[in-house]
C-alpha cells in the first residue's frame, strides 16, 4: 500500500520527530520502497504459527522484592540537560 | 615499536607473561600507532591514553608480582556502544554527544576485571544502524585496505566499522563489537579480521546502548580465531542485571581452537546460492567446502527454505524495537535538549530531530509505522511469525548437520559514499543478507578471513553453530583459518 506525505507526517508526529515538508516527501518515497520490499512476507504461510518474541527458551528470572541498588541521585541526574537540587527541570507541562 | 602492535592477542599475552616487554611499552606502541593512523582512518572517536597508561602501570605491577589475570596488560579498543564509567559514550549519535555514563557495561567490566587496558572508544554507525559506518555522528571510518584497482577510500563495513578497522590496522590487540543483523561479521569480512557473535544471551546486554533488544549481542573482533576464543571467554558471563542473560556455564572456548573436525557434518544451505552474487564469492565458498572435506568433515546439502524472508523480517522487528528503545531520548533526563523550543511536545520533537541522524529517524519511523494501530498485525505480528519459521528452519537443519558454512557477505568492501547504495536503503540493507538469519534465530555465527578477491580485498566465510555451541563454531573456524593461511595485511598508506 502506498504511503502518502500526510501519512508520513502522522507517523513523524507519533514518533515525536519533526521533519521539513521536503524531507517528508523524500521519506514517503523511501518508506514506500522499504515497505514494498517487506510485502514479500505475505508469501509465507504463517497460519498456526505462534509469534516469536524471544529466541531463548527460558523462564523470566525472579528475585526477592528488595532494594538492590539506590542512593544514586547525583548519578541519575549527572547527564540531565537541566537540574536543580537533584530534580530534573522540564518545560512547563500544564498551563 | 611497530613489531609490538602486529602481535596477536595470544602472542602479546604470552610475551607479557614471559616479561619480554611490559604492558606500558605495549600500550605506548599502540598509542603511537593510533596517533599516526587515526587522522586517516577515524577508527577511534575518543582516545583514553591517560587511563590506558594508568591501567598498563597497574598491570605491570601485577605481572611483576605474578598476579596476572587472563587479559593482564592487553590494550583493547571498545566500541562506543558499550557504556564506560566516567568515559564519554555516545553510540556515535549526536543525541548523546556529551553523555558520560555513571555506570560500566558488564562486558567491559569483565574485560577490566581480567586486566585489560582501554585505549579508547571506537567509531560505529549511529546506534549501530548501518552497514558502512557512514551514519556515525563522528564521520565515517576508512577501511585500511585499498583495492589494487583504485585509490578510493573503502568502507570497513558496519556497524562495528571502527572495531574492524582498528584491529586490521593494528591499532589495538582486539576490540569489542556488537551484532544486531551482522554488525560484527560483515565488517570482519571487509577487513580481513575474525568476528564472532555468540549465542543470544551469552554476553550481557547491560550497559550496551540498546538498538533492537531481542537481536543485539556483543562479541569480539580479533586477528585470529584463537584470539576470538580468548576475548569471548572474558566478555561472556551470566548477569543478573540482564534478564535475558543465560545461566548455562561457559566451556573453555580456547580448547576448541585447533580441534579436529573429522566426522563433523557441515551443512551447505541451497538457499544461500543467490542470484547476482559475484563468482568470486561462490568460488571462495567452494574452496571452504573443499578445505573442510580435506580435514575429514562430511558435507551435507541442507535447506533453510525461509532464508529469503530473513531480511524483510529483520527490517520490521529491528526498527520496531528501535523505535521503542529510542523513545527514551526525549531531551528530559539525559542527551541533547533543543534550545529552540518552549512547550513540551515542541521540546521532544525538536530535541529528537536535532539529535538523531537520517538513518536513525528513518528506522524510528518504520518502527512506529509497523507498530501503529491498523498495521500491528499486518506487519509486526506477521514478522514475529515469520521469525519463528526462520528459527525452525535451523532446528530442522540440525537433524542432518552439526554446523553450517556460508559466505559472510555478498561482496568485498565497497566505496565510501557509494551513491547507488545511499539512494536506496534496501540496497544497503542487502549487505547483511547472509548474517541476519542467525540473529533472528539467536545462534552463534563467525566470520573468518578466507581469501582475497581479484582487486586484492579480503573476503570472509561464515560458520553458523547450534545454540550454545560456540565451541564447534570456533573449531571449524580454526580449520578454515589454518587452511586459508590468510596472512595478508593492508599496506600502510596512512
Amino acid at each position: 500500500m502506498a504511503i502518502d506525505v500526510a501519512t508520513v507526517r502522522k507517523v513523524a508526529s507519533l514518533s515525536r520527530l519533526r521533519e521539513s515538508d521536503e524531507r517528508l516527501e523524500s521519506l514517503a518515497g523511501q518508506l514506500n520502497g522499504i515497505l514494498g520490499w517487506i510485502e514479500q512476507l505475505n508469501e509465507v504461510d504463517v497460519s498456526d504459527v505462534q509469534p516469536m518474541t524471544s529466541c531463548v527458551e527460558m523462564t523470566q528470572p525472579l528475585r526477592e522484592d528488595v532494594v538492590s541498588d539506590g542512593d544514586k541521585v547525583a548519578d541519575v541526574v549527572s547527564n540531565a540537560p537541566k537540574t536543580i537540587d537533584g530534580f530534573f527541570i522540564v518545560p512547563k507541562v500544564v498551563e | 615499536m611497530s613489531e609490538l602492535t602486529r602481535l596477536t592477542l595470544k602472542g602479546a599475552l604470552d610475551g607479557l607473561k614471559a616479561k619480554q616487554y611490559s604492558s606500558t611499552e605495549l600500550t605506548e606502541a599502540f598509542i603511537g600507532a593510533i596517533e599516526k593512523a587515526n587522522p586517516a582512518l577515524n577508527a577511534y572517536v575518543l582516545t583514553t591514553f591517560d587511563k590506558a597508561r594508568e591501567m598498563a602501570g597497574e598491570s605491570d605491577r601485577r605481572l611483576k608480582a605474578g598476579e596476572g589475570r587472563a587479559l593482564e596488560g592487553a590494550p583493547l579498543g571498545i566500541k562506543d556502544l558499550f557504556c564506560t564509567r566516567g568515559v564519554r559514550t555516545t553510540a556515535c549519535s549526536g543525541i548523546l554527544d556529551t553523555f558520560v555514563p555513571p555506570y560500566e557495561s558488564t562486558v567491559t567490566q569483565n574485560l577490566w576485571d581480567d586486566g585489560a587496558v582501554m585505549l579508547g572508544k571506537l567509531n560505529m554507525d549511529e546506534f549501530a544502524m548501518g552497514s558502512s559506518n557512514e551514519t556515525s555522528h563522528w564521520g565515517p571510518v576508512t577501511n585500511p585496505w585499498k583495492s589494487n584497482a583504485s585509490n578510493a577510500p573503502l568502507t570497513p563495513g558496519g556497524s562495528s566499522g571502527g572495531s574492524a578497522s582498528a584491529v586490521a590496522a593494528d591499532l589495538c590487540l582486539a576490540a569489542t563489537a556488537s551484532d544486531t543483523g551482522g554488525s560484527i561479521r560483515q565488517p570482519a569480512a571487509f577487513t580481513g579480521t575474525v568476528g564472532i557473535k555468540p549465542t543470544y544471551g551469552r554476553a550481557s546486554r547491560y550497559g550496551m546502548v540498546a538498538f533492537a533488544s531481542s537481536l543485539d549481542q556483543a562479541g569480539p573482533i580479533t586477528k585470529t580465531v584463537e584470539d576470538a576464543a580468548i576475548m569471548l571467554q572474558s566478555m561472556c558471563s551470566h548477569d543478573a542485571k540482564d534478564s535475558t542473560s543465560l545461566t548455562q556455564p561457559l566451556p573453555d572456548f580456547s580448547s576448541f581452537v585447533g580441534k579436529s573436525v573429522k566426522g563433523l557434518r557441515i551443512g551447505i544451505p541451497d538457499e544461500y546460492r543467490l542470484d547476482g552474487i559475484p563468482a568470486e564469492i561462490d568460488a571462495l565458498w567452494e574452496q571452504g567446502i573443499q578445505w573442510l572435506k580435506d580435514a575429514g568433515a562430511e558435507i551435507v546439502r541442507i535447506s533453510l527454505p525461509n532464508t529469503k524472508y530473513a531480511l524483510p523480517c529483520y527490517y520490521i522487528v529491528a526498527p520496531a524495537e528501535a523505535s521503542s528503545n529510542l523513545a527514551r531520548y526525549d531531551g528530559m533526563r539525559f542527551g541533547h535538549r533543543t534550545e529552540a523550543a518552549t512547550g513540551l511536545t515542541d521540546t521532544y520533537e525538536l530535541s529528537r530531530s536535532e539529535g538523531f541522524g537520517a538513518e536513525v529517524k528513518r528506522r524510528i519511523m518504520i518502527g512506529t509505522y509497523v507498530l501503529s494501530a491498523g498495521f500491528y498485525d499486518a506487519y509486526y505480528v506477521k514478522a514475529l511469525k515469520v521469525r519463528r519459521r526462520i528459527a525452525e528452519d535451523f532446528v530442522n537443519a540440525w537433524n542432518s548437520c552439526d554446523v553450517i558454512l556460508t559466505p559472510a557477505t555478498p561482496s568485498a568492501a565497497f566505496q565510501l559514499g557509494d551513491t547507488e547504495k545511499a539512494a536506496d536503503p534496501v540496497q544497503m540493507y542487502l549487505n547483511d543478507v547472509f548474517t541476519v538469519t542467525t540473529n533472528l534465530a539467536g545462534l552463534p555465527g563467525m566470520s573468518v578471513p578466507a581469501g582475497l578477491d581479484s582487486k586484492g580485498l579480503p573476503l570472509g566465510l561464515q560458520v553458523i553453530g547450534k545454540a550454545l555451541d560456540e565451541g564447534t563454531t570456533l573449531a571449524v573456524g580454526s580449520v578454515l583459518e589454518k587452511a586459508a593461511g590468510f596472512t595478508h595485511k593492508p599496506a600502510q598508506w596512512w
